[in-house]
């Protein structure tokens, strides 16, 4: 059922943060070590490296893929206290010989005064944007108007979040129903207990980002947020990593006609509560249907989370080490039957029953 | 649950940090703890990408997706036609057909398994073949209580054919037997007999017994009472007119008959046949001491009934399940997944028959196919009001996902999206982005599927995604026409600039099939139209059709569809028409140059680089001077050629 491989990663120092493109035939890693690594997929399923180079001057924390209709275009952050855009340049012919290729920055974001901790792509409908947030509580909006140039990129928004801010997730949902929408979570731990989740929403008259939520409930540290791919709901779903993890749906209350000026309200309610990672949950990320969430947290394991169509969320995966040193480059990994048996009973209760049977 | 070990990650000392992809996930070792500056550590962490792979065995299950496929999607479009009394029957063939197809698969891949050179994989082969068999197993016996929804008496036929057909090798051991020299001195021959009896199957019994009668005169007597017994045992027959309390009552009779043999030793002095009597009587102490042939508590269940309650009611089916399985594990083993299975379904419980599946079965294509039959059989929802056609949605949708993940059995997907009203179209939507479009053929495919869905916003991004690579790799032919394709403006233009650049640059087009070819196509945006004409125009003067160059050439300065940069090269384009022997532009033609000419000049463009600009400048001055001498003269030429006889 799964299949497990493995590709020695070469970085220097601690890998931070891995990401898939859109079609997850390349990916790339950002580590300690300052670099950014990208991998491509050959067409044999083999991984290999192609491109590896210092993207910073700190620890980079984490890297993401822009959509592809924009080319292929990569975006850092870091310790350094800046965020960078990168993209790719098609090589001269002995470079893809080697199966090597290039990438050279389009900018440097500099605005930040300390580490900037995350940084995510807006919706594609919204254009080539980004938002960066980073320890000095500030997110960063900015947008690239013309595309063909990378270069040219203008700060839209700040929004001062009053907490360092850990993570930020855009809402995907490109239904005209909904306004832009980012949440910011912070992993702050000054005493003061401030709600650690905010939420942010374009207003089209004011042409501002303004809060529209705080979640009053989660008051630990936040490590990570994601909002959920919509399928056509009417109300969104948010994941949070905090000390434990927790999905919360908003349902847009409907907007009373005096206050059309204002963001909208939302009904919130948590849906599911986690703390089987014993600790602190580090990261949660949607799968592309937003049907299972997967977070990591201090227990070693990834865990998948999936509700049933009774809208009942339970665990129905674990990913966890088992330890045992692994040698070398394996593209090969272990295999089970495909269709296999999660309880091998169900096969033994058929020995001797039906194996080697003639059938007429 | 399923849990996937990781080898090489060590839980205790480090997280992992992970991203999903549209088949597979990324994980790694890390380290969230630290966020400030760390010291420089050794070591050399593994990336770790972790695939469902559906498809691991490809070839032969390759070839369960693609029938079950087409059995699938058969059914969903006979769904109006099927109509009173034949659609029962014919979604009992539907099922028939599932059930062939999983057989299929499973004889090929034993035949696989047998000839495995390495044992391993032999093994895995076979277990592939016994989860199979579990599934027809099930299947078949949701088939025959809720697909066929055999009342009593035919119940218990259908149930019979069930056991015999999974149960046993009968047939094998009937041929060894039949096939020695002496059947009746044979080892397994008494073994052979009772298993006969115990499936029901009398009259080989007694052609047996028969044999030993033959054989052995002593007992020659007794096999044959006991073969009249087997041969007026009441049974109901397919077309038999009578109803079931006659048979009930016939059947009664001959149950009390083979009672007083029992009574009157007529089989005392061969255990065997005596055993066979029990049987036939239903013993349940005889039945038991048989547990080794029987192997399992549901043939125990169905000899059971055959010779205690031939009549019986499905509704009453679940009391003689339960306790044949308890009598059956006799408190020694506890009930298995599929015990548990077979259970729910005895009991008419359909949600949790399919809900036991989905748990002890990694895969969904059982659950998904099987649900989606039964709610043809409208069956769903009068057992589930609630969430009854929502459950076959959402197993049809976790297993065309799956299907999204394999590179070929996408296709597949597409279809079992289309026949999910509520969530189908915008998973295919989400799905299908995703799909690497490595070949040109496989963007086709996805876009041909898009279109006749009218997908229109997965057009435009597919078609964004291939222009945007193309331009990336300088193939401005291939951006223009997936730019046309997505019906994308602006990036129309903004190829068409580039084309007009290279032009600039190199004096000449690339790809010039399909500029000459754009058609229709060339309204899309002004630039791509002034790149289509100007090409015409072109082409208008190699052909010689001099006064039709000369017309579009004046038209594209005079429309304003020509870019600023490009109005230097239009106007030394009309120098060489210019300086033809013939007047080919009027006299108001050439003021009308000559106007252009001078708008042209006074709004000059700024050339960027300063050191190019100087010698820039002055090419195009020289080239503008001649021309304003060629439009001067020209001018005098055409006056002169309008004015006399032959111009008026």
């Amino acid at each position: 059922m799964f299949v497990a491989r493995h590709i020695p990663a070469d970085h220097k120092d601690l890998i931070h943060d891995v990401s898939f493109d859109f079609h997850g035939r390349r990916m790339a890693t950002c580590s300690s070590d300052q670099s950014v690594k990208v991998w491509d997929k050959s067409e044999s399923g083999d991984w290999h490296c192609t491109a590896s180079w210092k993207t910073h001057s700190g620890s980079v924390w984490r890297v993401t893929w822009a959509h592809p209709e924009f080319g292929q275009v990569l975006a850092s952050c870091s310790f350094d206290r800046t965020a960078a855009v990168w993209e790719e340049i098609v090589g001269e012919s002995n470079d893809k010989l080697r199966g090597q290729s290039h990438w050279v920055k389009r900018t440097t974001l500099v605005d930040s005064r300390t580490s900037v901790t995350d940084v995510k792509f807006a919706p594609k409908h919204m254009g080539l944007m980004l938002a960066t947030c980073s320890a000095d509580g500030i997110v960063r909006i900015y947008e690239a108007p013309d595309v063909m140039n990378l270069s040219q990129w203008s700060l839209q928004h700040e929004i001062s979040c009053k907490l360092s801010c850990s993570c930020i997730s855009w809402n995907p949902s490109s239904s005209r129903a909904h306004s832009p929408m980012i949440a910011v979570g912070s992993d702050d731990s000054s005493p003061n207990a401030m709600a650690k989740v905010q939420i942010f929403e374009y207003n089209e008259n004011t042409r501002k980002y303004a809060k529209a939520e705080t979640l009053m409930t989660v008051t630990d540290p936040v490590h990570d947020i994601a909002f959920a791919p919509n399928l056509g709901r009417s109300f969104h779903i948010l994941a949070i990593a905090t000390k434990d993890v927790r999905i919360f749906t908003l349902k847009p209350v409907r907007k009373e006609l005096t206050s059309s000026g204002g963001p909208t309200k939302f009904e919130i309610h948590i849906v599911a509560q986690f703390d089987n990672h014993n600790s602190q949950v580090w990261r949660v990320s949607w799968n592309i249907t937003g049907t299972v969430l997967a977070s990591s947290g201090d227990d070693g394991c990834v865990r998948l989370w999936k509700a049933n169509y009774m809208d009942n969320w339970k665990c129905t995966g674990i990913l966890k080490g088992n330890g045992s040193p692994v040698n070398g480059n394996s593209q090969q990994g272990n295999s089970n039957p495909s269709l296999g048996s999660n309880i091998p009973n169900l096969q033994n209760s058929l020995n001797g029953s039906s194996s080697g049977r003639k059938h007429s | 649950m399923r849990e996937v070990l990781i080898p090489g990650v060590n839980s205790k000392k480090k997280q992992m940090c992970f991203d999903w992809g549209p088949g597979e996930m990324l994980v790694c070792e890390t380290s969230f703890n630290k966020k400030e500056e760390s010291e420089t550590k050794p070591g050399c962490p593994f990336i770790y990408i972790i695939r469902k792979d559906i498809d691991v065995y490809s070839q032969i299950l390759r070839k369960l997706f693609n029938e079950s496929h087409g059995i699938f999607v058969g059914l969903q479009r006979i769904e109006e036609e099927l109509t009173g009394k034949s659609r029962k029957a014919q979604l009992v063939r539907v099922s028939k057909n599932y059930r062939s197809v999983i057989r299929a698969c499973m004889e090929e891949m034993h035949q696989v398994a047998i000839a495995a050179k390495d044992p391993a994989i032999g093994r895995q082969f076979s277990s592939q073949v016994s989860i199979l068999s579990a599934m027809e197993l099930i299947w078949n016996l949701c088939e025959i209580l809720f697909i066929e929804v055999a009342p009593a008496g035919a119940l218990l036929l259908h149930l019979l054919d069930w056991v015999r057909l999974h149960v046993c090798e009968v047939d094998s051991l009937l041929a060894d037997v039949l096939g020695s020299e002496n059947p009746s001195k044979h080892d397994s021959f008494w073994k052979l007999v009772t298993i006969l009896v115990l499936q029901g199957r009398l009259d080989e019994a007694r052609q047996m017994l028969s044999k030993e009668a033959d054989a052995s005169p002593s007992s020659a007597g007794m096999c044959r009472i006991l073969g009249d017994l087997m041969r007026t045992m009441p049974v109901l027959s397919p077309g038999n007119t009578q109803t079931l309390t006659e048979l009930e009552l016939k059947w009664q009779h001959w149950h009390e008959e083979c009672e007083r043999h029992l009574q009157d030793s007529t089989f005392a002095s061969s255990p065997h046949l005596e055993s066979l009597c029990k049987i036939m009587l239903g013993d349940e102490a005889a039945l038991l001491e048989q547990k080794e042939l029987l192997n399992n508590w549901y043939h125990f269940l169905v000899t059971r009934l055959l010779y205690s309650h031939p009549t019986v009611k499905p509704i009453d089916l679940h009391l003689y399940a339960q306790s044949s399985l308890d009598l059956f594990l006799g408190g020694e083993s506890s009930p298995e997944p599929l015990d548990n299975i077979l259970l729910a379904a005895f009991e008419f419980d359909i949600h949790q028959v399919i809900k036991e599946c989905s748990i002890a079965l990694s895969n969904w294509w059982f659950v998904a196919h099987l649900t989606d039959l039964l709610d043809h059989c409208k069956l769903l929802q009068s057992h589930n009001l609630y969430f009854g056609s929502n459950m076959r949605e959402f197993l049809l949708l976790e297993y065309a996902s799956g299907l999204f993940a394999h590179h070929s059995l996408w296709q597949l997907g597409v279809d079992y999206f289309d026949y999910c009203p509520e969530l189908g179209r915008v998973s295919l939507e989400l799905h299908i982005e995703r799909i690497p479009l490595s070949t040109e053929q496989k963007a086709l495919k996805v876009l041909r599927i898009c279109e006749q869905r009218q997908m229109t916003e997965q057009v435009r991004s597919i078609c964004k995604i291939l222009a945007m690579n193309a331009v990336r790799n300088n193939r401005l032919g291939s951006a223009l026409s997936w730019s046309i394709r997505a019906k994308d403006a602006a990036f129309a233009t903004l190829v068409s600039d580039r084309f007009l650049k290279d032009y600039c640059e190199r004096g000449s087009f690339s790809d010039l099939d399909l500029i000459d070819n754009l058609g229709p196509a060339m309204m899309l945006s002004d630039r791509l139209t002034f790149l289509g004409k100007y090409r015409e125009f072109h082409r208008f003067y190699g052909e010689k059709r001099l006064t039709d160059a000369a017309s579009l050439l004046l038209s594209l300065m005079t429309s304003q569809i020509a870019p600023r940069s490009f109005w230097v090269i239009l106007l030394i384009d009309a120098l060489p028409l210019l300086e033809e022997k013939e007047v080919v532009f009027s006299a108001e033609q050439t003021y009308e140059l000559m106007r252009c000419l001078e708008d042209f000049a006074s709004r000059r463009p700024v050339w960027r680089e300063p050191g190019v600009q100087r010698i820039q400048e002055d090419v195009e001055n020289t080239k503008l001077e001649m021309l304003r001498l060629a439009l001067a003269r020209n001018l005098g030429r055409a006056i002169i050629k309008e004015g006399s006889l032959e111009g008026s």
